[in-house]
């Protein structure tokens, strides 16, 4: 029995299960006087859950499983009608095996002994298969069973199906925990290998940036250099230009709309705004490169300045323009949850309109503000598109806005992109590059939600 | 008669408001004492925060809020063109139903008024005015070593005598008062009309309340109002023994309300 045949077999089970719950529960209770505990729909969910849970739980087990046992007693097989084979080949064995099987190997070109294996591994899967099916169904009859035992008027149906939702609830939240803790596992352990090969104080205080390894060792220049150093210059500077551009333009439209803007008006401008953040960055970046930066160089020039043709000022302005809506529309709605009886208070003081929003409605509002800014710089260290086109990819270390600078983002993507060797010092550079951007974002937040703590204004 | 004339603080002559199409006030004609604590008693809608607020132009503030008549503060025509409304604030303050300290310490809250309005020229004197304002309020005692921790942390009641104390430091000389005891228990409510009744001879007091006895308790003047109209005001004494017409009479012994 196929895997989308056995799901449909046990959506089918609980759907019965659930008709079958609610039937009997009626029946039972129609016989007695005794009030209800549960509403009927509780009592099917929690038959339908009987019949389901257990099984799915087996056969995503079962699934996961089977392929380790199937491969194990294939290359057993494969040893005993081959005789001894050296781990590479018997992998090329097991692969042939596989691919036969699945049809994709012309007969014509496969050896006795493949056919026999792909056979014997045909075999093998159907029994896997069968005795899936088989299992899965009968513990889900079972279950379904055990449980419309318990289908009692006083049973307490409405609490097992609360405490099912909880753990649920649970279930998804541990896995969400696990999959951030995998990745991070990953960067940290392919980190670990990159520092094999290049020493952490070069990654760490490197001020040189050119990740060329020769494919043959004895090339000239064999070793690349991996100091990270201007890749973190260069996504400071864009962060902070944009940054210089969206918090007070965000911020300022944000209390404008808020506290200024009569409803009407508050009702266009703001979806408006909020549509320069459906701009794809791609658009974004082409606006940079081939509007923006021509600008900015014949601009530069005419006031006796050099701005080359790709500029960190280009890639920051752009970014910073595409990053006031988040700030502009998060910082409205938490200046907007700010009570009004507090600008009551304040206006019932004699307060002007703008010593109120200073004094009284920002502070109120500055947790929710830090965290849209916050928000905002993720989003500008994480941007790869803006910078590729507009700022380059020339690891330049320098503080002159005006010069072509690259991003860590950006050199992760060019570490990564076209064949690599899955291990060579250039590919797992990009896992190094990547556990630092994480540690540092961790950093700021952390920083920020102490920041947040210390100065925030509670109200009730 | 005259020296009653004179003694007028507050004086309102053809009050209407509409808030858009609808009209909440219909010609309001009243006089408020000074030193004197005028309550304004009406069923649930009739207007009283309205009227309260027409007093400092709070209503300023709201969309589609039409003001018409006159509004005098000692002689002054507070909806001429004229007046700074931020300092007919100052002179006019307010007390809410709801206690709304600012989130800040309770120093802060106190000294908020006295800073905008440039009141203190010193640390010293400003010490001085929150001091004194939390005195008045009678929340000195309770306060006064944990000036700086958060106004949010004090209990309803406290936070009502604080919200009294940031008004008063301002020093206004009248004080409006929207059902300032209504999220209050008894206790905190006497603290409060106790303290009323000793601001009395410094401020004229508006206050608008629900409850009878507490009009009866802390006023000298008492307003009826009802759907719009000022029905019938005068002496609180009288009112309430014997008062002039049937609806008053009707809503104070509790028929309608
Ligand atoms: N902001 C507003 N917008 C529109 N209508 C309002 C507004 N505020 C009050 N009103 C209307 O004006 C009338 C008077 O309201 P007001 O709040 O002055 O009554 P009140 O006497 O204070 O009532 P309560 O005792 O319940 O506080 C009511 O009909 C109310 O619906
Ligand atoms: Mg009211």
């Amino acid at each position: 029995m196929t895997l989308n045949f056995l799901v449909i077999c046990l959506i089918s089970l609980g759907v019965y299960s659930f008709l079958f719950g609610r039937y009997r529960i009626r029946k039972v209770t129609q016989q007695v006087s005794v009030k209800q505990h549960s509403r009927d729909v509780y009592h099917a969910t929690f038959l339908a859950a009987c019949a389901t849970i257990v099984p799915l739980i087996v056969l995503i087990v079962w699934s996961s499983l089977s392929p380790l046992v199937l491969n194990g007693l294939l290359e057993v097989q494969l040893q005993n009608m081959v005789g001894a084979a050296t781990v590479g080949e018997m992998g090329v064995l097991i692969a042939q095996t596989k691919a036969f099987s699945a049809g994709l190997l012309n007969p014509a070109f496969v050896s006795d002994d493949v056919k026999q294996a792909a056979s014997y591994y045909e075999s093998l899967q159907a029994a896997s298969d069968t005795g899936r099916a088989l299992l899965v169904l009968a513990i889900g009859l079972v279950g379904l069973a055990f449980g419309s035992r318990f289908l009692t008027v006083r049973f307490t149906a409405r609490h097992w199906v609360e405490r099912l939702a909880t753990w649920l609830m649970i279930g998804a939240s541990v896995i969400a925990i696990l999959t951030t803790i995998g990745i991070v596992l990953s960067l940290v352990f392919e980190t670990i290998r990159f520092f094999d090969s290049v020493s952490v104080t070069e990654f760490l205080f490197g001020l040189h940036w050119s990740p060329q390894i020769a494919i043959r060792a004895d090339q000239a220049g064999s070793s690349g250099s991996f100091g990270a150093i201007p890749l973190f210059a260069g996504t400071l500077m864009i962060t902070l230009i944009a940054m210089v551009v969206a918090v007070p333009v965000g911020l300022m439209s944000a209390i404008y709309l808020s506290e200024y803007a009569t409803p009407r008006l508050r009702n266009i401008a703001k979806p408006t705004i909020e549509v320069l953040a459906g701009i794809p960055t791609v658009v974004y970046g082409f606006f940079a490169a081939l509007v923006l930066a021509p600008l900015l160089r014949d601009g530069g020039s005419d006031i006796g300045l050099t701005v080359s043709s790709e500029s960190a000022l280009a890639a920051g302005l752009v970014m910073g323009t595409m990053i006031i809506p988040f700030i502009s529309s998060l910082s409205d709605d938490v200046i907007n949850a700010v009570p009004q009886n507090l600008r009551d208070g304040a206006a019932a003081l004699g307060a002007t309109r703008s010593e109120t929003i200073i004094q009284v409605v920002l502070p109120a509002a500055l947790p929710g503000i830090v965290s849209a800014v916050l928000l905002a710089i993720s989003r500008a260290i994480g941007e790869t598109m803006i910078v590729v086109m507009a700022a380059g990819v020339a690891a330049n270390l320098t503080a002159n806005p005006f010069e072509s600078v690259t991003t860590v983002t950006v050199q992760i993507v060019m570490l990564l992109v076209g064949d690599q060797e899955f291990d060579s010092a250039k590919t797992l550079a990009a896992f190094a590059l990547g556990l630092l951007l994480f540690i540092i974002t961790l950093g700021l937040n952390i920083l920020a939600l102490y920041v947040v703590n210390k100065y925030r204004e509670q109200y009730d | 008669m005259s020296s009653q004339e004179e003694n007028i603080k507050i004086r309102t002559s053809g009050v209407t408001v509409h808030y858009g199409a609808a009209q909440a006030l219909h010609g309001i004609d009243l006089d408020i004492r000074a030193n004197e604590v005028t309550a304004l008693i009406g069923p649930s809608g009739c207007g009283k925060s309205t009227f309260l607020r027409c007093i400092n132009r709070m209503n300023d503030v709201i969309e589609d809020c039409h003001f018409g008549g006159k509004i005098e503060i000692d002689g002054e025509d507070i909806y001429s063109g004229e007046i700074d409304v931020v300092e007919l604030r100052a002179r006019v303050g307010m007390v809410f139903q709801k206690p709304n300290p600012f989130p800040k310490s309770i120093y802060d809250n106190v000294a908020y008024g006295p800073r905008i309005h440039g009141l203190a020229s010193s640390k010293d004197e400003l010490d001085h005015m929150v001091e004194t304002s939390l005195r008045r309020a009678g929340l000195w005692q309770e306060v006064h070593d944990r000036l700086h921790t958060s106004g949010s942390g004090l209990s309803g009641g406290q936070q009502q005598r604080l919200c009294i104390a940031r008004t008063i430091a301002v020093d206004p000389n009248v004080v409006l008062m929207d059902e300032p005891c209504s999220a209050l228990d008894p206790i905190a409510t006497a603290i409060i009309e106790e303290l009323i009744e000793e601001l009395r001879s410094q401020y004229t007091i508006v206050i608008v309340t629900h409850s009878m006895q507490q009009a009866a308790r802390v006023s000298q003047r008492t307003a009826y109002f009802h759907l719009g109209h000022l029905v019938e005001h005068g002496d609180t004494d009288r009112i309430f023994t014997n008062p002039a017409n049937k609806q008053t009479e009707a809503y104070i012994s509790g028929k309608i309300g």
